[in-house]
């Protein structure tokens, strides 16, 4: 038998290798996992519906969800214009634009939610005039918004700027030159053909739309039922040694995630999308 | 920056840029689209970012060194960078070992495995936060097997580096994973053939090959977790001088008003955040021009 690769010549190698992989991911991730949902249940699941349904807790689950309502679809037109723009024309500055539109990735989020303290807060730049003109911004909900919208900004114009460049302009050209309206052009052929690509861009920005916690923790100023999203109500009752309920509520951000997973494997596996990206 | 662009689409320039600028694009849209990108970047990212810095020079040197550079601070740089540092070397060895398994063998719960590498992406971080302390008190599942033999992982740099390696492992095993994918299986054989060692096949061949996105893996698991905050907190026991990471440095300056020292302990981070970013342009481009030459 003629060696072909590593992988083939020591079969042996091959079990030790996936068990330790398995062992490795089952300590580090699968079992931070399980123990959302043990604890979370481990007062009975009376006390864990108790612990979902208090007023507080729904509040924070209604905010969440505007707060996702609101900076997700933000983001998808942003990344769609971005991701036009960047593929479709060649001009000076490109791919510094490109970087910029990856910074926040690159900032923590505790940075990402004191830039907006500094910018609007009390103390900020624009602090007196807001207070003049009876504006809240930080300790309010327009602050976690847009530290939501900061923090997931590049999400979805990163996953299209390479699908968008990879797919080229051709079939745009084709259309245009057939009749097509700019406008119809997009809805016909670009947007059937980045489908996949937008919708693994939304899952994944949507999942730390109403996930983040550092960025809107800096902002929010913590005022129960008005300004707590899921992530920081978790954080109050866990600091308040209340773990049930903390736990209770993590587990539905944690389902949130299991989710997420599923969607974006059904978005991989049954519909062939392979994304290019590694930063998330 | 290319970071994010798939292999192939780097080993494939894009063709007759020139040609196409000649030849005018019929696509319309250019002056909303890129206005629309440029403003909207320039209001939501560059314009509040740029608040640290006009903060910064309006502060005074002296005044920015006492802040971002005073006893306390410097520790939480030396925990922030240091726990990054050690989370980011482990995930690089069981990352590799991971995209490995991922790439080159089939068995039953690959497709599941593959899914939960993203947990991390996914799974918000306060979450991870609880749950990982909940493991690793005293009582907890592993915590238990850990006490009595002296370990104490929650409340210590430790339980911060347990914390940062569960944020980082993606971003090992995605930017080594595609590379792996196109690694021609020619050269491994060829150096089978020529009679290699399996480690002189890994270390001359393989090795050399997926580097430059084990190191960009390596500098984006680091990036991340020395601003990581959410699942650190709670694990981390949040001692001056002992387990306090810079970003709650932050956020502990905030509260008492100290903006001044927040800002500075923030530039300090910006500017390492920079050249982590800028390493790993350097990184990049450096791998690209290995291919193409």
């Amino acid at each position: 038998m003629t060696p072909k690769n590593l992988s083939s010549r020591f079969p042996a190698a091959q079990y030790g290798l996936i068990a330790l992989a398995l062992a490795f991911i089952g300590v580090s991730l699968v079992l931070p996992l399980a123990a959302v949902f043990v604890e979370a249940l481990s007062g009975g699941i009376e006390t864990y519906f108790a612990a979902l349904t208090e007023p507080d807790a729904r509040s924070a689950i209604r905010l969440t969800l505007l707060v996702a309502a609101i900076s997700v679809p933000v983001n998808v037109i942003f990344g769609i214009v971005a991701a036009w723009s960047i593929s479709k024309f060649d001009f000076p500055g490109k791919s510094l634009l490109v970087t910029f539109i990856d910074l926040p990735f690159s900032v923590s989020p505790v940075v990402a939610g004191l830039v907006y303290v500094l910018l609007f807060g009390a103390q900020g730049l624009l602090g007196p005039w807001l207070r003049e003109h009876d504006i809240e911004i930080i300790f309010a909900v327009p602050g976690i918004v847009l530290a939501t919208i900061f923090i997931t900004f590049p999400f979805v114009a990163r996953e299209l700027i390479p699908l968008m460049n990879e797919q080229g302009r051709d079939d745009e050209e084709a259309a245009l030159s057939l009749g097509a309206s700019g406008f119809q052009t997009f809805l016909r052929v670009t947007l059937p053909n980045i489908r996949w690509g937008l919708l693994y861009g939304v899952l994944l920005c949507n999942a730390r739309a109403m996930g983040e916690f550092g960025a809107v923790s800096v902002v929010s100023g913590h005022l129960r039922g008005l300004t707590n999203t899921m992530p920081l109500h978790v954080e109050i009752l866990y600091n308040e040694y209340n773990f049930v309920a903390a736990f209770a509520v993590a587990s539905l951000l944690a389902l949130l995630a299991l989710l997420t997973l599923v969607l974006k494997s059904i978005v991989e596996w049954r519909f062939g999308y392979h994304h290019g990206s590694a930063r998330h | 920056m290319e970071i994010a662009l798939s292999s192939t689409l780097q080993m494939h320039p894009e063709p007759a840029t020139a040609n196409r600028r000649i030849r005018k694009s019929i696509i319309p849209g250019f002056g909303l689209t890129t206005g629309l990108t440029v403003g909207w970047l320039t209001l939501i990212v560059l314009v509040p970012l740029s608040m640290i810095f006009v903060r910064s020079a309006g502060m005074g040197w002296t005044e920015f060194v006492e802040a971002g550079f005073s006893d306390r601070t410097w520790a939480a740089y030396r925990v922030s960078f240091g726990t990054s540092l050690a989370a980011a070397l482990v995930n690089a060895v069981f990352g590799l070992v991971t995209a490995w398994v991922l790439v080159r063998y089939d068995f039953p719960g690959r497709r599941l495995l593959n899914a939960l590498v993203d947990l991390p992406f996914a799974l918000p971080t306060a979450v991870a936060g609880i749950a990982l302390t909940a493991i690793y008190a005293p009582n907890g599942w592993v915590g238990q097997y850990l006490d009595p033999v002296g370990i104490k992982a929650a409340y210590t740099p430790l339980g911060i580096t347990i914390a940062l390696i569960f944020i980082g492992l993606p971003f090992i095993v995605r930017s080594v994973e595609p590379v792996l994918e196109e690694m021609s299986a020619e050269l491994e054989e060829a150096a089978l053939s020529l009679g290699a060692r399996p480690w002189q096949v890994f270390t001359r061949v393989i090795l050399p090959t997926i580097m430059p996105a084990l190191l960009t893996g390596f500098a984006l698991a680091f990036a991340r977790g020395v601003g990581e905050y959410g699942s650190v907190i709670f694990i981390a026991g949040n001692m001056p001088f002992k387990s306090e990471i810079a970003p709650l440095l932050i956020i502990t300056q905030l509260e008492q008003y100290d903006y001044a020292a927040a800002t500075a302990i923030a530039t300090v981070m910006l500017v390492a955040s920079f050249a982590i970013l800028l390493l790993i342009n350097l990184i990049q481009a450096w791998s690209r021009r290995r291919m193409n030459g």
